[in-house]
């Protein structure tokens, strides 16, 4: 390769090189705001902060959705199976809510440890499928589990 | 492999070559968008969870698939165009900018339409969600410095480097999900191990995607080629073509 050319060569990688570890340190430095919630097991080990606005990310709890009759409240709980955080809720749910669904609530930690939220969201994971392959799923479970 | 190289470097040989391929590629591409497209949104079978809304991921994967590949096209092109001073890779580089803004916007907004009725909100300041914006800003940055020059020479190497810094966030667009925790989910479709999706829904996404490349290739062929006539429209062999095309 050319002399002159070489030297660009060096340039451009020397410019890559340097983004590269900027924006590395800035993110690293940065990495606990890029998270977009908080998992049940940092809040149980009070890493998030109590009476500010923060999000709250994991598991519905299979059997632990309460709805109140009388209005829009849902009491549930988030899980990321190594801890749990009660969440309350006065609102419509996203049509994706549903136990053993993901979910990432907005909202305030109380002193008594009960997450209010005020907005929450459905997180859906990665998987597609049909109808017919669920249930086929479902029922190969069932016939397996004793 | 570098004589092929070296024609390259003749914006003429391009505008030749290029105009046998275009009517090729955009018959494929047409064949394979609209196979995609009836396949996907018709005879796919829907989401056991998502029902039919699940279908807006023919065209917001392959939109956003194409979004950080064209990005990867024009860094490509300005490092040679910084390396080489090949002209013909500043042209490339300058058509990759809209091209890639309108494809990034197409994966934004249906991004924005899938979320409403799965995650219940349009918008969330997640890291894939903002990168992704990021990256459409940096594709308008790439058009606006490039206009912001008089000088286009000098505009082509401050865009070159533009797009080499901007690279950084395409390893960041593709691995957020998996680095933070983000509302996002991580991806369906694996290199290395068996994609997390029925086969029937994926050979329709895979068909749409190779077809969002495939109009990706001709649009950028068709931006290149006007270009390559707007700057060599003082040279003999563009003004033998505007006399023949005239007649």
């Amino acid at each position: 390769m050319h002399p002159v050319r070489k030297q660009r060569l060096m340039v451009v990688l020397f410019i890559l090189f340097g983004a590269a570890v900027a924006v590395a340190l800035i993110t690293f430095a940065l990495r606990d705001n890029i998270n977009l919630f908080y998992s049940p097991l940092e809040i149980a080990e009070g890493k998030a902060p109590v009476g500010t606005q923060i999000r709250a990310g994991g598991m519905v709890l299979e059997g632990s959705i309460k709805r109140d009759p009388n209005s829009l409240r849902v009491d549930f709980i988030v899980t990321d199976y190594a801890a749990q955080v009660p969440v309350s809720y006065t609102g419509i749910l996203p049509d994706l809510f549903a136990e053993g669904q993901g979910v990432v609530a907005a909202g305030k930690l109380n002193s008594s440890g009960l997450f209010e939220a005020t907005e929450v969201l459905a997180k859906h994971d990665e998987n597609y499928m049909p109808p017919e392959v669920q249930s086929a799923v479902d029922a190969a479970a069932e016939t397996l589990s004793p | 492999m570098w004589q092929f190289f070296h024609k390259l470097g003749s914006p003429r040989w391009f505008y030749e070559i290029s105009g046998r391929w275009l009517p090729w590629l955009a018959l494929l591409t047409a064949a394979l968008l609209l196979t995609g497209a009836v396949w996907g949104l018709a005879y796919a079978p829907p989401d056991f969870k998502q029902g039919n809304s699940f279908r807006i991921i023919y065209f917001h994967v392959p939109a956003s698939a194409v979004s950080m590949a064209c990005y990867m096209v024009m860094a490509m092109a300005g490092a040679v165009s910084l390396i080489w001073r090949m002209k013909l890779a500043e042209v490339v580089m300058k058509c990759c900018a809209p091209i890639g803004a309108s494809i990034t916007f197409i994966a934004l907004v249906s991004g924005a339409i899938w979320g409403k009725p799965t995650w219940g909100t349009w918008w969330v300041w997640d890291a894939r969600i903002t990168s992704v914006l990021v990256l459409f800003f940096l594709y308008l940055g790439v058009l606006a410095l490039y206009e912001a020059f008089d000088n286009k020479e000098a505009a082509g190497k401050a865009c070159a480097v533009l797009s080499l810094v901007g690279c950084v966030n395409i390893p960041i667009i593709y691995w957020s999900v998996e680095w933070w925790y983000s509302l996002h989910q991580p991806a369906t479709i694996k290199f290395t191990e068996q994609s997390s999706m029925h086969p029937d829904m994926l050979q329709p996404l895979l068909v749409m995607i190779a077809g969002f490349y495939c109009f990706f290739a001709v649009a950028l062929l068709l931006y290149t080629r006007s270009e390559i006539l707007f700057r060599e429209r003082n040279t003999k062999w563009v003004r033998a073509l505007v006399e023949k095309s005239v007649g």
